[in-house]
C-alpha cells in the first residue's frame, strides 16, 4: 500500500498524485505512440475507432457520469459533428478550421437541447433526448441538398500538415492526439470550479443552489460541452467510415455510447477508456460467437442490439460502478488484504439517475 | 442597521398557512435562534430566506439589498450560507471536494480558463485549497479530509456541512437543526464552535433548534413560533417563561 506524504497544496491540484502514476501513464503513452511500429493496419484502424469512441465517451461521461443527466440522443451529436464537418470540407474549408467549427456547432446545438432538459431528470430526460435524436435523424434523411438524404454523402479527403488522412498511421496518430487533448481538458475541467459544479448538480441540486451554483447555466453548459466532445468525435468518425449515411447514426449508436460509459464506470475518466475498449472489442467477440455458435442462435436477427441491451442491464444490476469500479475494488482488496470489507462500497449507488436508484 | 430583516412574510401551501405575517430582524454579530414545535414553520422561514420558496407576501432585505425575489443561486454570493436539517452533502465525493464546492461563489475564472487550466485557474485552485484547509483546521476535520461522504458517521456529516457553509465566507450562516442526531458531547462541541464562528470569523448565525440547552447557551435572541405565527422574541430565559410559548409546547 502506498502512502503519499503531502507537503504542499499543489499536490491536490496536480494531475498526477505521485511518481508512480506519472511512470505508468508515461509508459502507456509510449506504448500508444509506438503501436504503429508493431501493429498491422487493420488493428491500427480498430484502435483509431476505439479512440474515437473514447472521445465521444468523454463527452457523454461529463454529462451522465458527472452531471447526472442521462442522454439517449448522443448519436445525433455524433451525426451532426460528422455531417457538418463533411459539408464544411466539401466547401473547401481546411481540416483544422472545419473540425473546431463542427465542434462548436455541436456545442451550440447541445446548449439548445439542454434548455428543455432543465426541468427533467432520469427516464423523462432519456425520452426527451431520444426524441431529439429522432428529429435530428429525420432532418438528416430529408435535407437532401446538404446531406444527400438516404443516399448519403462521401466524406472529402482531407490533409493534416500535408499528410493524407486516409493512411492508417496518420489517422491513428490524429485520433490519439485528439483523445489525449480531450482527456487533458476534461481533467482540467474536473479539477476546477466548472467540473465541481457539475458534480454538485449531480449529487444534490438543492445544495448546489445554496452554494451559489446556477442550475440552468450548469446543466446547459454540461450539455454543450458534452455535445462538443461528441461532435468532435463525429468529425473524426466521418473520416473513419468515409461515407456518411443516416443508418450510421441510429438509436443503437446512442445506446452503444451509453453502454460504453456505464460499462466503463460512471463518474471516472478511466471508465471512458475501459468502456471504449469494451465497445471496440464487442463486435469482434460477437462476430467470433456467430461463427462458433450453432446457426440457429448465431444468425438470430437483432443479436447485436439485443446483446448490447442485455449487457447494459446486467451491469446496471450487478456492477453499477462498471469496469473501473470493479478494478478499484480489486485494487482495494489487495491493498487491505486480509482486512477488506465487502460492505465498503455498499452505500454507494449508481450515478445514473433513473427510478431504479432514486 | 439589521443584517437581515423580514417583514410580514406569508406563505401557504394550498390551505396550510405555513408562515403567516412573520417579521423579524437579525442584527450583525448575534446568534439568533428560532424555536417552536414541529410544523411551526421554522424551516419554511429558512427556505424563504434562502429563496427556495417564493413568499406569497412580505419582503426581505439582507445587508441593504432587497432579496425578496432574487434567484436562488444568487443568495450565496450575497453572503447567506446554510445547512440542511437532514444534511444535503455531495454524497459520492470526498470531504475535500465538498468543501471546494463551497468555494464556488469565490470563483473568478471563466469556462475557458478552466478548460485550459491557465495559470490563474491554478492560482485560484491553490487559494481555494488553502482556504479549505483553514476551515478544516477550525472545525477539526483533518482525519476525514480524504474520505467520501458516503462512509462518514452522521455527526461528522453535520460538521462537514457546517464547514462547507463556512467555505462560502458568508455574512449570515443559517443552521437548520445543527444538533439533531448529535450525541451530548458533540452537541457541546457544537456550541463552542458556534461561539467561535461568531467571535473569530465575525459571522452572524441564525439557527433553527430544538435543543433548548444549546439554544440557551449560545443564543443572544430567540424567536418562538407556532402554527406559522411569531409568539414572542426575546432572550432565552424570557422566552422559556413566556406564557404563549409554554402554551404552545405544553398545551393549556
Amino acid at each position: 500500500m502506498r502512502f503519499v506524504l503531502k507537503t504542499n497544496y499543489g499536490q491536490d491540484v496536480n494531475l498526477f498524485l505521485h511518481g508512480g502514476q506519472r511512470f505508468w501513464y508515461g509508459l502507456l503513452a509510449v506504448v500508444a505512440l509506438a503501436a504503429p511500429l508493431g501493429l498491422d493496419t487493420f488493428y491500427l484502424g480498430e484502435f483509431a475507432l476505439v479512440y474515437i469512441w473514447a472521445i465521444a465517451g468523454v463527452g457523454l461521461m461529463l454529462l451522465v457520469g458527472y452531471t447526472g443527466l442521462v442522454s439517449l440522443g448522443h448519436a445525433a451529436f455524433l451525426a451532426i459533428g460528422a455531417y457538418s464537418h463533411a459539408v464544411l470540407l466539401e466547401q473547401g474549408v481546411p481540416f483544422f478550421v472545419s473540425v473546431p467549427l463542427a465542434t462548436a456547432f455541436c456545442a451550440v446545438v447541445g446548449y439548445i437541447v439542454g434548455l428543455p432538459a432543465l426541468r427533467m431528470t432520469g427516464i423523462y430526460l432519456a425520452v426527451a433526448t431520444l426524441a431529439f435524436e429522432r428529429i435530428a435523424a429525420w432532418v438528416i434523411e430529408h435535407w437532401e441538398s446538404v446531406t444527400g438524404g438516404h443516399f448519403g454523402m462521401r466524406v472529402p479527403e482531407a490533409q493534416v500538415f500535408g499528410l493524407a488522412l486516409d493512411t492508417p498511421v496518420t489517422f491513428y496518430y490524429l485520433c490519439l492526439v485528439v483523445l489525449a487533448l480531450c482527456l487533458l481538458s476534461a481533467m482540467n475541467l474536473l479539477r476546477s470550479p466548472t467540473g465541481r459544479a457539475f458534480i454538485a448538480v449531480r449529487d444534490s441540486e438543492i445544495s448546489a443552489q445554496s452554494m451559489g451554483i446556477d442550475l440552468a447555466r450548469t446543466k446547459c453548459s454540461a450539455f454543450a460541452i458534452s455535445a462538443g466532445f461528441t461532435g468532435l468525435a463525429g468529425s473524426l468518425f466521418a473520416h473513419k467510415i468515409g461515407y456518411l449515411a443516416p443508418d450510421a447514426f441510429t438509436v443503437q449508436t446512442s445506446i452503444q455510447l451509453l453502454l460504453m460509459v456505464v460499462v466503463g464506470g460512471l463518474g471516472s475518466l478511466h471508465g471512458v477508456i475501459y468502456g471504449a475498449i469494451f465497445l471496440g472489442l464487442l463486435p469482434q467477440v460477437i462476430a467470433f460467437g456467430r461463427d462458433v455458435l450453432p446457426s440457429a442462435i448465431g444468425e438470430i436477427p437483432g443479436l447485436e442490439p439485443g446483446l448490447f441491451g442485455l449487457i447494459l442491464v446486467l451491469f446496471l444490476i450487478f456492477e453499477p460502478l462498471g469496469i473501473y469500479g470493479r478494478w478499484v475494488k480489486i485494487r482495494l482488496w489487495f491493498d487491505e488484504f486480509p482486512l477488506y470489507r465487502k460492505s465498503t462500497y455498499k452505500r454507494q449507488r449508481s450515478y445514473l439517475r433513473t427510478e431504479r436508484v432514486r | 442597521m439589521s443584517l437581515l430583516t423580514a417583514e410580514n412574510l406569508s406563505l401557504s401551501f394550498g390551505g396550510v398557512h405555513a408562515v403567516r405575517e412573520v417579521s423579524f430582524a437579525i442584527e450583525p454579530g448575534e446568534v439568533f435562534s428560532i424555536i417552536g414545535p414541529n410544523g411551526a414553520g421554522k424551516t419554511t422561514i429558512f427556505n424563504l430566506v434562502s429563496r427556495f420558496y417564493d413568499a406569497d407576501a412580505g419582503a426581505m432585505r439582507f445587508d441593504g439589498t432587497d432579496i425578496t425575489s432574487v434567484p436562488t443561486h444568487r443568495i450565496a454570493a450575497l453572503g447567506i450560507a446554510r445547512t440542511f436539517q437532514n444534511t444535503e452533502l455531495f454524497e459520492h465525493e470526498t470531504v475535500l471536494t465538498n468543501l471546494l464546492i463551497g468555494q464556488h461563489v469565490h470563483r473568478e475564472t471563466s469556462l475557458v480558463a478552466d478548460f485550459l487550466f491557465l495559470p490563474r485557474a491554478r492560482r485560484q485552485e491553490l487559494e481555494f485549497r488553502r482556504k479549505v484547509e483553514d476551515v478544516i483546521d477550525l472545525l477539526d476535520l483533518q482525519r476525514y479530509r480524504e474520505q467520501p461522504i458516503g462512509g462518514l458517521p452522521y455527526g461528522a456529516r453535520k460538521m462537514v456541512e457546517i464547514a462547507r457553509a463556512l467555505c462560502l465566507s458568508p455574512k449570515l450562516l443559517l443552521l437548520d437543526e445543527p444538533s439533531s442526531g448529535l450525541n451530548p458531547e458533540e452537541t457541546e462541541d457544537l456550541s463552542f464552535w458556534i461561539e467561535d464562528i461568531v467571535a473569530d470569523l465575525g459571522i452572524t448565525v441564525a439557527m433553527v433548534e430544538h435543543d433548548m440547552n444549546l439554544v440557551a447557551t449560545v443564543s443572544d435572541r430567540v424567536l418562538a413560533m407556532a402554527d406559522g405565527v411569531v409568539l414572542a422574541t426575546g432572550n432565552a430565559s424570557e422566552i422559556q417563561q413566556h406564557p404563549e410559548v409554554l402554551r404552545a409546547y405544553l398545551g393549556d
